[in-house]
């Protein structure tokens, strides 16, 4: 039997369109847009003036706090100007603007493409070059890294648990990472357990992936302590309390974090940036990005510059298709739709998916049947369908009661429902609220 | 470029929809309704044309004229009551009281809540149950099942006679042993494949349970229902014969007579009447069945799976509201 999470779940079409292919580079730009805010918490700090020359790879944002991250420009040239830019998210982001001249990188970096494997270096000092090279969560949620492999105080890691899980449909770039880079990959985990000082890490891999899992465990033999564990294709099997309880068999306690339970996940992606921030001096200023969707014309996974617009790798892939509905970065469960494509990619930028039009619309919702496949569905254990109703009376107190603030917005309630009902809207409106409230409570 | 579309995730929905399940029950009935016919003849026919015919068109007509929205119709749950109201009637019922039935069914016990997903009690249920009060004498004459026979193109004329339920309510009314009951009724495989008197749609035990088989397949219902009513009758006459096998009849007799396995299958899984939880759903099973067995062991009626549905039914807001679902991470673990 293949591990997975206890409840719940679903499993919609994969679509790994672009599974196969290579990772290609993408051409750099001549102009990059890269917004100070690329990670949760506090944005990062300007160090540049316009006019001022830049490498690639050199500091242009300082970390704003501790949870916060550097962030290095990834092309050289000259910094045009430093203005409001529309990131993915929507919303208007301070950005440096710098026109593209050349390609010079910064002389630390190391850009031979020997293996490296040093583990002569402390805790410590890996903690540092990874906070230096603005290093955070590559799976999508882009928590700074660092910050991750500092447990609080009365904590104690027992187990790093990677994540190569990549349960969103369309999205490879984590597959196509674990194949053409596992080698780093593994190095860059080791490193991260030398940090954390664990000595067991386990990779989760869904089985829909078997070439990953045959390559890793090829590899792992010569890690030590570093075991690959395959798992069922259940979405969303890549959540982190999911993957965890799959895994290690632990229960992350409501409200808690990973750590609760002795455990620390990072992304394969995030161990391959460890990897080149600790051995080569490489500031994270690239990532590989799948460009996919039915209609797109050659779906593939790019290495791209941050700051890259969304439609410069769109064009790359074949253009924007006839009878598109819409764009999202990330993957359909998850992604967020965006409005326009003149949007730089950033750090948390998984995959750019296309969607035609007659997939695109939401469906006429029709009354609740209470036929509980929202229940059964979702991994948190909630009620979704109950949750929806507070929502629409706006009764947050319910809400919370009704442990709303669990929810993990994979989104399989909205998924299952055989009416249509916009669920995780309403939950998600919710969660807005009841945390409002809670921080309001807490203030007084 | 035309305008992009933006709303939140999900972006990509299911396959599932109101329309296929129920479908997917209604196609889960065919054995059941096969059997039905193959068994009681014409007046079968008759009486399901009539009671799916009447239950679509009430609610065409109450959502069209009285709450004047768009018609629901096609999304088959109105056939689907008429057909379940149907399999609860007996093959000699007069067509004006199936319609009656009907009427009362879409009418009272669905569309007065607000129509499909509002209704706290199974429609079908209320529709029988109402047609069992009024008109007792109509609702329990049982024509005599007769495969092969010029008897199949009789309607209200046909042969009747005493169901098997009938036949152990009279054997206890008169304090005889279960011995002489064993020489009234037909034996268990005639049980099983439908050879009894008897509500039409219940006495096909086999093609039920092709049905159960086919829905839990297509993820339809979960086996928590029916396994939770079929399990407590079981356990609770299993208990009870075993103490006294001369005054109590056994466990298979009670599961295959009667309307348990139409109830336990197709009655009691009615989404909008049943709980949300799981663990809510066999408290709910277990209650019917018990229910079940009380009402016909001891209550004015030999059968009583329509009145426990019922009684179960306005007990789900509060099954739901105590028996919520486990939520991750309630529990901490100790770590090893």
């Amino acid at each position: 039997m293949l591990k997975t999470f206890p409840k719940g779940g679903v499993h919609p079409p994969e679509n790994k369109l672009s599974a196969n292919k290579k990772i290609e580079i993408l051409p750099v730009p001549k102009q990059v847009s890269v917004p100070v805010s690329q990670h949760i918490g506090v944005p990062a700090k300007v160090t540049v003036n316009k006019k001022d020359v830049v490498k690639v790879g050199q500091i242009i944002a300082e970390s704003g706090g501790f949870i916060s991250a550097n962030i290095h420009s990834p092309v050289s040239g000259t910094v045009f100007k430093i203005d409001e830019v529309t990131d993915t998210s929507g919303y208007k982001r301070q950005s440096v603007i710098i026109n593209v001249n050349d390609d010079e990188w910064d002389e630390k970096i190391d850009r031979s493409e020997e293996l490296i494997k040093d583990f002569d270096i402390s805790s410590e000092e890996i903690i540092k070059k990874i906070q230096n090279a603005g290093i955070v969560g590559l799976g999508g949620a882009t928590f700074p890294t660092h910050v991750k492999l500092m447990p609080p105080k009365g904590t104690k890691p027992e187990v790093l648990i990677i994540n190569g899980v990549e349960c969103e449909p369309y999205l490879t770039s984590d597959h196509i990472l674990m194949l053409e880079k596992g080698e780093e990959m593994l190095v860059g985990i080791q490193i991260l357990m030398k940090a954390l000082k664990v000595d067991k890490a386990y990779i989760g891999i869904e089985n829909n992936k078997p070439d990953a899992i045959t390559h890793l465990t090829k590899l792992v033999k010569f890690y030590k302590g570093i075991v690959v564990t395959p798992v069922k294709v259940q979405y969303p099997q890549g959540g982190e309390k999911q993957l965890i309880k799959a895994v290690i068999n632990r229960e992350v306690p409501s409200g808690g974090l990973p750590i609760a339970v002795g455990a620390v996940v990072h992304n394969v992606g995030t161990a391959y940036a460890v990897y080149e921030a600790v051995q080569k001096n490489k500031p994270l200023f690239e990532r590989v990005v799948t460009i996919t969707g039915k209609s797109v014309k050659n779906p593939g996974n790019y290495l791209v510059r941050f700051g890259t617009a969304v439609s410069d790798l769109i064009e790359a892939a074949g253009g924007v298709p006839k009878n598109t509905g819409k764009i999202i970065s990330g993957g359909p469960m998850m992604g967020k739709a965006l409005n326009t494509t003149d949007v730089p990619v950033a750090k948390g930028t998984s995959g750019i998916l296309i969607m035609p039009e007659e997939e695109s619309k939401r469906r006429v919702i029709k009354p609740c049947i209470r036929c509980a496949k929202c229940v059964d569905v979702c991994p948190m254990g909630l009620e979704p369908f109950l949750l929806m109703t507070f929502g629409e009376k706006a009764m947050h107190k319910s809400m919370e009661k009704e442990d709303v603030l669990d929810c993990i917005e994979c989104g399989s309630c909205s998924y299952a429902c055989p009416s249509d009902r916009p669920i995780l809207d309403y939950i998600r409106l919710g969660k807005n609220r009841v945390g409002a409230v809670i921080r309001a409570r807490s203030t007084k | 470029m035309s305008k992009l579309i933006v709303s939140p995730s999900p972006h990509q929905l299911g396959s599932n929809s109101v329309k296929k399940l129920m479908y997917g029950v209604l196609f889960a009935l065919i054995p059941t309704l096969f059997v039905s016919v193959f068994f009681f003849g014409l007046g079968a026919i008759i009486v399901i044309l009539s009671a799916v015919i009447s239950s679509v068109l009430f609610e065409y007509l109450i959502t069209k004229f009285i709450l004047k929205r768009e018609s629901t119709v096609m999304d088959g749950s109105a056939a689907l009551t008429g057909l379940l109201l149907a399999f609860n009637l007996p093959s000699n019922l007069p067509i004006w009281l199936v319609i009656i039935g009907a009427f009362v069914a879409i009418g009272i016990g669905k569309m007065s809540f607000g129509g499909l997903g509002n209704n706290p009690f199974n429609p079908a249920l209320v529709g029988r149950v109402f047609l069992l009060i009024s008109w007792p004498v109509q609702m329990t004459t049982w024509p005599k099942p007769s495969p092969f026979t010029e008897k199949m193109l009789g309607y209200t004329d046909v042969t009747t006679g005493a169901t098997p339920l009938g036949q152990l309510a009279e054997t206890m009314r008169n304090g005889e042993s279960m011995s002489s009951l064993g020489e009234k009724v037909p034996d268990y495989m005639q049980m099983l494949i439908g050879n009894m008197g008897g509500s039409f749609g219940e006495i096909a035990g086999f093609a039920l349970i092709i049905g159960l088989i086919y829905m839990l397949m297509k993820k339809i219902i979960t086996w928590h229902i029916p396994v939770s009513i079929i399990g407590s009758v079981a356990i609770f006459t299993g208990i009870l014969w075993l103490a006294d096998p001369v005054n109590f009849a056994d466990p298979l007799f009670h599961i295959l007579t009667g309307g348990i396995l139409l109830g336990a299958i197709f009655m009691a899984t009615d989404y909008v009447t049943s709980p949300m939880s799981k663990r809510g759903m066999i408290i709910y099973g277990i209650g019917i069945g018990v229910l079940t067995i009380v009402i016909r062991i001891w209550g004015a009626f030999p059968e009583g799976v329509s009145f426990a549905i019922l009684i179960m039914n306005a007990l789900v807001p509060l099954i739901n509201m105590y028996l919520k679902p486990k939520r991750f991470g309630e529990k901490v673990k100790k770590l090893k």
